[in-house]
């Protein structure tokens, strides 16, 4: 369980001038600065614009200005979130060096609520991964034990906080990102209802999937993080045209009167310590006044498969765009086409062929019927599973990834098994509910397990009032 | 909800995936714009379809009557006022690109290739 101080501790005394904004980032970059060599979150430290941006605070403070719910506080950035004029890769040689022209729209509202960017966090090459392992600059390591994987694709993020480098940290998850990496580095990670939160500004994986998300210490700071930066946004044709709804009253409402899901049906795989985590969770939860009842998913089993060609297709599609002619790196041809494939050739790396090939086989002619067509017929089943389940229950709860943090280099010659990481979180992406990790209990050698809380959409009072719960129960920290 | 009886598996999918072969993939990274060397070729072709093989578990799924989905919330189009707006800096988005000159992208050829 983390010991580091809270964001909301941060911004409460860096408002007053109990503190002093840049006190709070200098404590975070000797941090960096002790452990990044061995832990490597980083694709890029912000060292002197996020001092610049903390004297700047700082002085705001000293004038008498309010300056918003995060001033002071560091946070770390998924290296596929656009920073103007900042270098922002997907951890891939082909976007080595690019500086975007706009920040992202979660970057702007963070900014203005007076948070500070520490850097960019490495990740799996564009997102796709679930160790990191697959970052065209180096793995990054699990804070806890550096001798294991932190997850992925958000491994940078998730490390950031478990680390200490930053107080929160900003990932994406498309079928898992987040919430993976939160549970294999002990943190909190939430994946928000789709559309909850504007995606302008992040390099599109899966369009229909993709989410940014918090990673925090602990459950409030995950909903103040969330609440600052949901909302409607019109730059994303996808964004929810409604408010997101307050979570703070959702945190002490404990789960008395709740009706929690305990799906019977889930695919099996789940290691032993993590199932007992999970049974332990239906007890606490039952003890704290929630009615657990039991519901069938049969849609659950085929997630995988239906993820594992829809992802691949829609990224084919994505990743197009990266040609050698706006942006990013070029391999010099003498005509338009050998320079196209020399340079996604050479640009991309192995993963990311892999699912391009995936996903143009899939969608090309004689086959799309056969495997994307079927597999957009079984996203609709999970939509009507998870309907029919919640007829009956407010949420649901499983383990959020089947193992504990693994070492390094023990899925990466077999890409299905790393796949089946990602088998209790993918059901969340293809239907947009929200979905988030709770540290909760701990497995071999002593490393975290993460529960997962499900809620339908836009239900993320009573998933943080879940999720809090079973914080309270396992002794989190509220620092 | 839907019925998935179990004894409806066809095996169609299995058996396109043991069509796959070194031409096809070789058309499909021409498709995807992909040189590939000759051993990542042979690493595609073991691994792609040795991957439809395992996604073949979605035959056993009755699925003529389900409409696809193509995302979580099916919204139709959204349109904003058609009044001009702030647009990206011109020569900010021309200094990312690896060829740009007198206010345009550069790129090799185009005409007269066989594609």
């Amino acid at each position: 369980m983390s010991t580091f101080q809270s964001a909301r501790s941060i911004a409460a005394s860096v408002s007053t001038g109990e503190s002093s904004a840049v006190d709070v980032v200098s404590q975070h970059l000797a941090r960096i600065e002790e452990r990044e060599e061995e832990v490597h979150a980083f694709n890029l430290v912000l060292r002197d614009e996020a001092l610049q941006s903390a004297e700047r605070i700082d002085e705001r403070i000293a004038a008498g200005e309010q300056v918003g719910p995060l001033a002071g506080v560091p946070i770390a950035l998924k290296d596929n979130l656009c920073t103007r004029g900042i270098p922002t890769t997907c951890s891939s040689n082909i976007l080595d060096g690019w500086r975007p022209p706009y920040d992202a729209t979660v970057v702007s509202r963070l900014a203005d609520a007076g948070a500070v960017f520490v850097g960019k966090t490495n990740l799996d090459e564009f997102a796709m991964g679930s160790s990191t392992e697959n970052s065209a600059f180096g793995p990054t390591r699990n804070p806890l034990d550096t001798s294991r994987v932190p997850g992925g694709s958000s491994g940078g993020s998730a490390a950031a906080v478990a680390a200490g480098f930053s107080a929160m940290s900003l990932g994406s998850d498309t079928g898992g990102s987040i919430r993976q990496p939160a549970a294999l580095c002990g943190v909190v990670g939430v994946k928000p209802t789709y559309g909850a939160v504007s995606r302008l500004g992040l390099i599109a994986f899966a369009s229909s999937l993709d989410q940014i998300g918090p990673f925090t210490h602990d459950v409030a700071d995950a909903a103040l993080l969330l609440e600052c930066m949901a909302g409607h946004d019109p730059g994303d044709s996808t964004s929810i045209p409604q408010p997101f709804p307050s979570l703070s009253e959702s945190l002490d409402r404990g789960v008395a009167g709740l009706r929690i899901g305990r799906i019977v049906d889930l695919p099996s795989g789940a290691d032993a310590d993590v199932v007992a985590s999970v049974d332990r969770a239906f007890e606490v939860l039952a003890d704290a006044g929630a009615e657990i009842i039991d519901v069938t998913i049969p849609a659950f089993t085929y997630g995988l498969t239906a993820y594992y060609l829809i992802a691949p297709a829609e990224a084919s599609s994505n990743l197009a765009r990266y040609d050698g002619v706006r942006f990013g790196s070029r391999v010099e041809a003498a005509d338009t086409n050998s320079m196209y494939m020399a340079t996604r050739g050479e640009g991309f790396g192995p993963e990311v062929k892999r699912r391009i090939m995936l996903g143009t086989y899939a969608l090309s002619a004689g086959y799309y019927d056969a495997y994307y067509g079927k597999a957009l017929k079984v996203r609709r089943l999970m939509a009507q599973d998870f309907a029919t389940a919640y007829e009956s229950v407010d949420a649901l709860v499983t383990p959020a990834s089947p193992s504990v943090a693994f070492p390094f280099g023990s899925k990466t010659s077999d890409p299905l098994a790393m796949y089946l990481c990602d088998t209790y979180t993918i059901p969340s992406n293809l239907i947009g509910h929200p979905a988030m990790s709770v540290p909760f209990g701990a497995g071999e050698n002593d490393l975290p397990i993460g529960v997962q809380v499900l809620a339908p959409a836009m239900g993320e009072p009573t998933m943080f009032a879940v999720a809090a719960e079973l914080e309270r129960s396992a002794g989190g920290n509220h620092v | 909800m839907c019925s998935r009886p179990p004894s409806t598996v066809t095996g169609n999918l299995k058996r396109v995936s043991e069509q796959i072969d070194r031409g096809a993939v070789e058309r499909v990274a021409k498709l995807a714009r992909l040189e590939l060397s000759d051993a990542e070729l042979d690493e595609a072709t073991t691994r792609l379809a040795g991957m439809m093989a395992h996604f073949a578990d979605i035959d056993a799924l009755d699925l003529d009557d389900v409409e696809p989905m193509t995302q979580p919330y099916e919204l139709v189009n959204v349109l904003r006022d058609d009044v001009p707006l702030e647009t990206l800096d011109h020569d900010e988005v021309l200094a990312a690109a690896p060829d740009a000159s007198g206010g345009r992208f550069g790129v090799p050829p185009i005409l007269g290739l066989d594609l």
